[in-house]
């Protein structure tokens, strides 16, 4: 481990890595990158580097462990053995075991878990290589790998941290300022600004906190962008065009869309099944019906008309 | 049945009640319940308090053992905390190890310990790099009637203040355990947009969310955990941290100061 460096903030107001306090590290989204997963995201964020998949929904053993009326959302934490310096222990900590737990609970929110009654959804998010931030790195890529399964999600989720060095509030911590610094909130947020997920070490006064709410609001939102534009990329054509072509009627846009799917995806079709099956007063009443039957292209229009931010921090 | 159970039939009625501004037990949403604090329980623990929270019970013992500092700290003492959710203390507790629950909390209580800087970690240090005191703050829960959160954190912290270090070699004395700052941890839930302090058994079955927050003597935060399935608004994350940093002030005045 390094040492404490003298100063955090140089004379030009630049962070140790050149950033500004309210920049966040460069992030790279891939999707779709494993073929056994329903869905799945590889993300870089700075050095960080985290694989997400998620299988599901499916059914949920043991069956004591059913919801009647939704879907378990089970997360799972994981950080590779030589993802940090000094080689991580196999298995679950008591650290990954909280960070698990709070992270399903980030998307609850959002999952539109009453479609899927007594099955589980699960997200595996495994930790390659860690360089602080690493869960809410790990939520932002688990974000991308549900709407990559087809999951229907009210929005995305987005997360980022702030934390204190040198008495100045700073987005998203590098390693020194994560090891070093006197606080770390590390918080997820939908598009709509509600927190899902939110942690604090260290020490804040209440003004340090608000200050830091909101540039996490911004921070989440700058992610959210990413997040969206990432999906476009690999599902849109033009996400105007898209989405106007499905409101309007004709099976044009939609089969745009769908093929699209069908190359990267198997099995939306049984889900649909299930879902049709389970519960058609639920998709009378929801507008997201049309959407639902395809969650694949649910996914996309989500993002045209919802939006999440989220942030996490390690 | 069990209570968790009565609970979410009640939910109608908690909403309800919430509607008319009441509570089941009559409380006003900013107000805590009864807490009654117990220290030196048990003589074979270096420290120990049992705490009362409504009728929430539970002990904290602490044990003292020389052990090897971490690499990287070589002259620190190391504060481990546990929590065991006895099946005495609820019909829902099961035997067997931590459950993600017991973990979540005993680490929410350990950040407010750790990040708090509560326990000068140095002067727990025996010899540099070799020998230092392991501090094991254990919270054992007797009985579970709602927020054994925020009665583990009281009961934590209590039980440091009456902890002795044992005497090493003969020219030594036992020193109690250097406590610098005194967190206390304050759990709020939101019902339907309503947030409300200290939640019995049945507002944490019902409730969606909730948000706990550790604060210091000087008002500053030193630890938060969001916890359950909702979200919260950035104005409720600032609402809930205003009146837990008063009513953390008024417990520590009341019942940790003449400890």
């Amino acid at each position: 481990m390094s040492d404490k460096p003298d100063k955090f903030i140089d004379d030009d107001g630049l962070r140790l890595d050149g950033r500004r306090f309210d920049e966040i590290r460069p992030m790279k989204i891939e999707i779709g990158v494993l073929s056994r997963a329903d869905g799945s995201c590889y993300l870089e964020w700075g050095k960080n580097k985290i694989l997400a998949a998620v299988y599901g929904p499916r059914t949920l053993h043991p069956r004591r462990k059913q919801i009647p009326d939704a879907a378990l959302i089970r997360y799972r934490y994981n950080m590779a053995s030589f993802s940090v310096e000094e080689r991580v222990r196999p298995g679950p900590s008591r650290r990954s075991v909280e960070i698990s737990k709070v992270s399903a609970e980030a998307f609850e929110p959002v999952v539109l878990t009453k479609y899927y009654p007594n099955t589980v959804i699960d997200v595996f998010t495994e930790v390659l290589q860690a360089d602080a931030g690493t869960r809410t790195a790990a939520i932002n890529a688990a974000s991308i790998a549900l709407a990559d399964a087809g999951i229907p999600m009210q929005g995305l989720v987005s997360a980022c941290a702030v934390g204190k060095v040198d008495g100045k509030l700073v987005l998203d911590l590098n390693k020194e300022e994560d090891n070093f610094g006197d606080a770390d909130l590390p918080v997820a947020m939908t598009q709509d600004g509600e927190v899902t997920l939110l942690q604090m070490d260290g020490n804040l006064t209440p003004d340090e906190l608000k200050e830091s709410l909101e540039m996490l609001k911004k921070g989440c939102t700058e992610i959210f962008e990413i997040q969206k534009k990432a999906l476009y990329t690999k599902f849109g054509k033009d996400p105007v065009l898209d989405v106007d072509d499905i409101d309007d009627e004709d099976d044009e846009g939609l089969a745009q869309i769908q093929v699209e799917l069908d190359d990267s995806e198997g099995e939306d079709v049984e889900l649909d099944e299930d879902y049709l099956d389970v519960d058609e007063e639920l998709e009378e009443a929801v507008e997201v019906i049309e959407v639902e039957e395809d969650p694949d292209k649910k996914g996309i229009s989500n993002l045209s008309d919802e939006k999440e931010d989220d942030s996490d921090e390690q | 049945m069990s209570s968790e159970v009565m609970a979410r039939l009640k939910k109608d009625y908690i909403y309800n009640l919430m509607l008319k501004g009441e509570r089941e037990d009559k409380r006003s949403f900013d107000e805590v319940r009864d807490i009654q604090i117990e220290t030196n329980v048990i003589d074979k623990a270096e420290g120990s308090a049992k705490v009362q929270v409504g009728q929430t019970q539970l002990i904290a013992g602490i044990k003292l053992q020389k052990g090897t500092p971490f690499p990287d700290s070589p002259d620190e003492g190391v504060i481990i905390t546990s929590m065991e959710l006895n099946p005495i203390a609820s019909p829902i507790f099961e035997p067997g190890p931590p459950n993600e629950n017991a973990v979540e909390m005993s680490r929410v209580v350990d950040r407010g310990i750790r990040e708090s800087g509560s326990i000068d970690l140095k002067k727990l240090c025996i010899k540099e790099g070799e020998e230092v005191w392991m501090v094991f703050v254990d919270i054992h829960v007797l009985n579970d009637d709602g927020n054994i959160l925020d009665a583990a954190s009281i009961g934590a912290i209590s039980a440091l203040l009456t902890t002795k270090i044992p005497a090493i070699g003969e020219d030594n004395d036992e020193i109690p355990v250097p406590v610098r700052e005194l967190p206390v941890a304050i759990s709020l839930v939101d019902i339907e947009g309503q947030l409300m302090v200290d939640p019995s058994l049945d507002e944490e079955t019902i409730c969606n969310t909730k948000i706990t927050i550790i604060s210091n003597q000087d008002g500053s935060i030193c630890g938060m955990q969001k916890s359950g399935n909702g979200g919260l608004t950035i104005d409720q994350v600032l609402e809930a941290s205003e009146i837990a940093v008063k009513r953390a002030s008024e417990i520590r005045e009341k019942h940790l100061l003449d400890i």
